[in-house]
């Protein structure tokens, strides 16, 4: 294996998809970067004290305010001359971005900081035990939003954080998935090439908080994108360029491979209504072949 | 050169002279003129440094520790709601160990909601770890932004000051100032230099998750660097009259304590009109002095007890209150003088101008009159009776 910039050791769970991107981020983007991270897994289990993963100059300060610090990070470098040579990259969970970092990141973003945000979406908080976040998908088990006899999981949809963050007018937007590596490390590298703010969201399953077995994180994270339910996508400059699926799965095939769905699989109607969802994406993303 | 200058463009003149790389601020009144100025000096190419417009205070003060940590001198400026929402951030610049310099135009918290001048605001991040030192005047405000960056810069200090100065009464005051030349500011505050920071050639790791087996350890060691600070910032004080030719900062200050068995203790501009009071009070053959609390964090007990051993009877001004409590100089200052056991003097708590209600000269009187009474924890100072009748 290649010299990494997230060494392993660290104390992620067997099969962590947020462990596997961050390091594909990380070493597609270089020793010449600096990353501001929130409050989450991520941080949690790299930076333990007295010990790091990380060989890159990295800082944690609270929950919500990565996009704020990576502000800084950015401002100093500019000031000391030195930005041109350096990335910033600021990162987060799915909470940390759409829920109390949203304000932070917005403020990144419209101010037009040389620095690229990446969400990784494991689409609730799972630090803090698999409670519902803003990028929960519908009718998803919680243990904020558990079905019972009058709920069949989370009610809302997933808040639509890429064409939020592509509303700011900013250069580069794109979604990836940890099953598409070298995806992931194609998109880092072209939006660092990039000035500007930049936002990328990757979807990272989390064997714990989704109930799949930790050797199926790859094949997991591949369904999601094949049945259009998590869309792969570009914005350059505001132009759509969509990742096509060339077979496109019924949106039961990845259900069925999660606890956290379960549910649903006596549920018909609950079924159809998710297929409606992934419908609606493959329209409106073009990802049909 | 003395100017007669308002208090907010004083301290934007002298930020400017300290040559921060960073400056990050959200609009509140009565902050607003400090930032305003800097951003026009950033414009005009007075001042090199990045402004960082932002979209609340909560990302001014993480502008600032992002900055900071990048190895870069750094300033904000905030004012009472806009401290509140900056709160969780300015613990985590202290405990981060980050020298941000900021300043406060200390003013009333909601609700109700109310512009006016107390200090409430800093009482809310007093247990913060920041260094808080209080301007008694615009020329103090102007002088203590001096020494709140080479003290917080300090290798072995290393933490985060706040400069406190009283909303509107000094910032929005015009005063004449002796400002220091950009020569003279040169020559007394050197570039920050630091290692510790982010930087590509030698990554660190800062902000780390410290358990139950280190967390202890990492806050005990600001305490004790606060400890340190006790006789630092004395020693900066001294330093800085040598260089300046003029008397700022420390611990606390003196007014006509020599020979004094009442005393007055106090911070900010009210002790303006304080030594007023005094000089009134001593025609009249009273023995009356002030003890000035330059210094709020580290809190100055062994100070405080040296200037008041032997006093008999002492008054706590206080313009904040623990809801509940009492005022916070009251709770400091009575816990330390216990120290002296049977010789502790008889000390009375009294909260006076609280959202901007003026403390007047006949309000110190109004107090010194109580003090010889029965001793009080916390009582009103100028309170309308026919309001509060109509509550009833």
């Amino acid at each position: 294996m290649a010299e990494t910039l997230l060494k392993p050791g660290h104390t992620a769970c067997a099969g962590c998809g947020q462990a596997i991107a961050a390091r594909l981020v990380i070493d597609a983007a270089g020793k010449n970067t600096i990353i501001a991270n929130n409050t989450g897994c991520l941080e949690v289990f790299s930076t333990k004290y007295p010990e790091s993963s990380w060989c890159v100059p990295w800082i944690h300060s609270l929950f919500e305010n990565c996009s704020a610090v990576a502000s800084g990070i950015e401002s100093g470098l500019k000031y000391l001359g030195k930005k041109d040579a350096i990335n910033v990259i600021a990162q987060a969970g799915d909470g940390g971005t759409a829920d109390i970092g949203l304000q932070a990141l917005s403020g990144m973003l419209e101010r037009g900081h040389d620095v690229l945000f990446v969400c990784y979406d494991n689409e609730a908080y799972m630090n803090t035990g698999i409670q519902r976040s803003g990028l929960t998908p519908t009718t998803s088990n919680t243990t904020t939003t558990p079905p019972g006899s009058a709920s069949t999981g989370n009610p809302r949809p997933k808040k639509p954080m890429p064409d939020i963050a592509a509303a700011h007018g900013i250069p580069y937007v794109a979604t990836a998935s940890a099953g598409y590596p070298q995806d992931i490390q194609k998109k880092v590298k072209k939006a660092l090439s990039i000035k500007g703010p930049k936002y990328m969201q990757i979807h990272v399953p989390c064997p714990l908080g989704w109930r799949h077995e930790s050797n199926m994180t790859l094949e997991v994270a591949k369904l999601a994108v094949e049945t259009g339910l998590y869309p792969i996508f570009e914005y350059e400059n505001g132009k759509l360029i969509p990742r096509k699926i060339a077979l496109i799965k019924p949106v039961e095939e990845y259900l069925k491979a999660q606890g956290r769905f379960k549910h649903l699989l006596k549920d018909p109607q609950a079924i159809k209504e998710v297929q409606a969802i992934a419908d609606f994406n493959i329209a409106k993303y073009g990802l049909k072949a | 050169m003395k100017e007669f200058i308002e208090g907010s463009h004083a301290v934007a003149q002298i930020v400017k002279r300290c040559r921060p790389g960073v400056v990050s601020a959200y609009p509140i009144t009565p902050q607003t003129h400090i930032v305003e100025d800097l951003a026009q000096m950033v414009s005009n190419k007075e001042l090199d440094a990045q402004f960082v417009n932002v979209e609340s205070e909560h990302s001014a003060a993480s502008v600032v520790l992002g900055a900071e940590a990048t190895g870069v001198r750094s300033y904000t400026a905030t004012s009472s709601q806009g401290l509140l929402l900056m709160t969780e951030v300015v613990f985590n610049i202290a405990g981060m160990r980050l020298p941000v310099v900021m300043t406060t135009a200390n003013r009333a918290i909601s609700a109700p909601i109310n512009i006016w001048n107390d200090q409430q605001d800093v009482m809310a991040v007093r247990d913060s770890g920041w260094v808080l030192l209080f301007a008694e005047s615009v020329q103090e405000a102007v002088d203590l932004h001096l020494q709140a960056y080479k003290l917080g810069e300090d290798p072995d200090v290393m933490l985060p000051v706040m400069v406190n100065m009283d909303g509107f009464i000094l910032t929005h005051g015009m005063e004449v100032v002796d400002m220091p030349t950009q020569e003279q500011v040169d020559a007394y505050l050197p570039p920050y230099k630091t290692t510790y920071k982010l930087d590509v050639d030698d990554p660190k790791t800062m902000g780390y998750l410290a358990d139950p087996d280190y967390y202890l350890e990492i806050r005990s060691l600001v305490q004790e660097t606060h400890r340190e600070l006790l006789e630092k910032i004395p020693q900066m004080a001294s330093e800085f009259q040598k260089t300046f030719g003029r008397e700022c900062g420390g611990l606390i200050q003196t007014y006509r304590m020599e020979d004094a068995d009442q005393a007055f203790i106090a911070a900010g501009s009210v002790c303006g009109t304080i030594r007023q009071a005094i000089d009134e009070l001593r025609e009249k053959g009273k023995k009356v002095g002030l003890v000035k609390i330059a210094c709020y964090r580290p809190f100055p007990k062994a100070a405080l007890v040296a200037a008041l051993k032997n006093v008999k009877e002492a008054a706590v001004v206080d313009k904040s209150i623990s809801l509940g409590g009492f005022g916070p100089f009251y709770t400091d200052a009575t816990s330390s003088l216990s120290s002296l056991g049977a010789g502790m003097p008889k000390v009375s708590g009294f909260v006076l101008g609280l959202g901007g209600r003026d403390i007047t000269v006949k309000s110190i009187h109004d107090v010194y009159e109580k003090l010889s009474g029965r001793q009080v924890d916390c009582e009103f100072i100028g309170l309308k009776q026919e309001l509060l009748a109509e509550t009833e």
